[in-house]
């Protein structure tokens, strides 16, 4: 069980070796939204009584939390099946595909609570103040967990490295937008509003909007994300297992 | 060391594998040899697990395959026909991260680093990143990584695919080193000098099926020690002879140029499939 940690150490090796170039990158797409939504096209705006930086800051934190651990883990894994083959390594030797995920999914997680960092501190200078407490990074904690283990799924089971392309187009670009992040999922039509309801980024948004705002957290957000978290987590170990 | 018995592997109609039955002894150095396309790889992944067999079974060091994976996973090491190393890694953090996946305690994980690096020649290259390595060094990186949980069977397949021919050599020396310390090595390859120059047994693959087995001057003795090669407008010709006198008896009555020489593997491969190896 505990070999879950060499495959975690193998990450954080790579992780702490391009760390600035990490850092740098996850700067930029946080700073535009928050240029465009924040200072341009929401100056001006008001959202439930706060200013839409308030509003938008939370929202960004999920979507970067989403798409960072998901591409950290399925981006990487991915080429590491396909093209670099250095999948096999981890195939051949005495590791169990659990340990295997998890110590992918752990550094999938380090890499989306980092990412959510430095939007926390960027939002700040540009003068958001969410309350940021346990609840708000327990969440974000779990919305890593929940696409790091997605990451390996899609990973595992797309034949190509255009499709793995496509599973991010089609799945996580479509979520980063509707799922509360920019605007109030629930102004939209009903039938729309529910599907979006069901998604998981929408309980992220709505969750750290709540604690941010310090109100508590919504127990049916946060039952979801840990139901769609194990689940996510199970096909994962699922999928690894059936490639051996 | 390894038993095959019927191992056999199908992808769809086609038969990669057929009937595979091969035994190979404790500390020998055994080559599969044929073609591109004649299943040398495929039994290699199917002994290595990366492939499970459509039927039959394989012993390593006395574990089946399919049944006691874990045993034979500590068993065996395997370097693969491409490059897998980890290139976000140095070259010490690759036999690190290995000598860590298959439990190595520390102290012992350190001690065969060192011995392995100074094997490998890459002692004053341990702490660079692998991506900056030739190719040469890269091989040699992953028999050293194979290496590191001291596993009683080595695979290599094509050991020395695309390196030139020093580098070729020096593989050969570290095949031969190894080999010295008790570790039995099942290689694959299409090039002839290879399997000649390392391999105490070879066995030749064509079409999925085993059609040789026996040592190299054996198997040259089988076809002919001299071999008569002839053009006649559309390629070569092959006639083979157990003697010299035959050989050149023989190339007297021909007419066009004629070469007279000894016999080589690939003549041995010719003569079995009426192909050239390179086909």
């Amino acid at each position: 069980m505990l070999d879950f940690y060499t495959v975690f150490w193998r990450e954080m090796l790579s992780f702490r070796r391009t760390f600035w170039k990490f850092t740098a990158t996850r700067l930029i797409s946080p700073f535009l939204y928050l240029v465009a939504f924040g200072w341009g096209l929401g100056r001006n705006i008001t959202v439930n009584g706060g200013s839409y930086l308030d509003f938008v800051v939370p929202g960004i934190i999920a979507l970067s939390a989403m798409t960072v651990s998901f591409n950290a883990v399925g981006v990487s894994l991915n080429m590491s099946r396909l093209y670099h083959k250095t999948l096999e390594e981890y195939l051949l030797a005495p590791v169990s595909s659990l340990s295997f995920v998890l110590g992918k999914v752990l550094a999938g997680t380090v890499r989306g609570l980092a990412a959510a960092l430095i939007i926390l501190v960027l939002g700040f200078l540009f003068g958001a103040r969410p309350a940021a407490g346990s609840g708000f990074f327990a969440v974000i904690l779990l919305t890593c967990l929940l696409f790091a283990a997605l990451g390996v799924v899609a990973a595992m089971t797309v034949p190509s490295h255009e499709d793995m392309a496509n599973f991010s187009t089609f799945i996580i670009l479509p979520m980063a937008f509707l799922c509360g992040t920019f605007f109030r999922a629930e102004n939209l039509p009903r039938a729309v509003a529910d599907l979006i309801y069901c998604l998981p980024l929408t309980h992220t948004s709505y969750a750290l909007r709540a604690l941010a705002a310090g109100k508590g957290l919504p127990p049916v957000s946060f039952i979801v994300l840990t139901g769609y978290a194990a689940a996510c987590l199970a096909a994962a170990v699922w999928t690894v297992r059936r490639v051996r | 060391m390894i038993e095959i018995n019927g191992l056999t592997k199908d992808y769809g109609t086609l038969r990669a594998v057929d009937n595979l039955n091969l035994k190979i002894g404790d500390g020998e150095i055994f080559g599969l040899l044929g073609p591109n396309g004649a299943g040398k790889t495929t039994t290699v992944r199917m002994l290595t697990m990366l492939t499970r067999p459509t039927a039959g079974e394989a012993y390593i060091a006395g574990y089946e395959v399919r049944r006691d994976l874990a045993r034979v996973r500590h068993a065996i090491g395997v370097v693969p026909q491409h490059m897998n190393l980890d290139q976000e890694l140095t070259a010490r953090e690759n036999l690190e991260l290995h000598g860590r996946l298959y439990k190595m305690p520390a102290a012992e994980r350190r001690r065969r680093i060192e011995e392995l690096l100074a094997f490998a020649e890459l002692a004053d290259r341990a702490g660079e990143l692998v991506s900056r390595f030739s190719g040469g060094m890269k091989r040699r990186l992953m028999i050293a990584r194979a290496l590191m949980h001291m596993p009683q069977v080595l695979f290599l397949d094509e050991p020395t695919v695309g390196l030139d021919p020093q580098t070729r050599r020096r593989m050969w020396d570290l095949v031969r080193r190894m080999n010295r310390e008790r570790v039995t090595v099942l290689l694959t390859t299409h090039y002839i000098e290879e399997a000649e120059a390392l391999c105490h047994r070879v066995g030749i693959m064509d079409r999925g099926r085993l059609i040789a087995l026996d040592t190299p001057a054996m198997l040259k003795e089988q076809v002919g020690r001299f071999v008569v090669e002839g053009f006649d407008g559309a390629g070569a010709t092959y006639a083979f002879f157990g003697t010299r006198e035959e050989a050149v008896g023989y190339a007297g009555t021909l007419r066009e140029s004629v070469t007279i020489r000894e016999a080589t593997l690939e003549d041995v491969f010719v003569k079995l499939t009426g192909r050239k190896v390179r086909d």
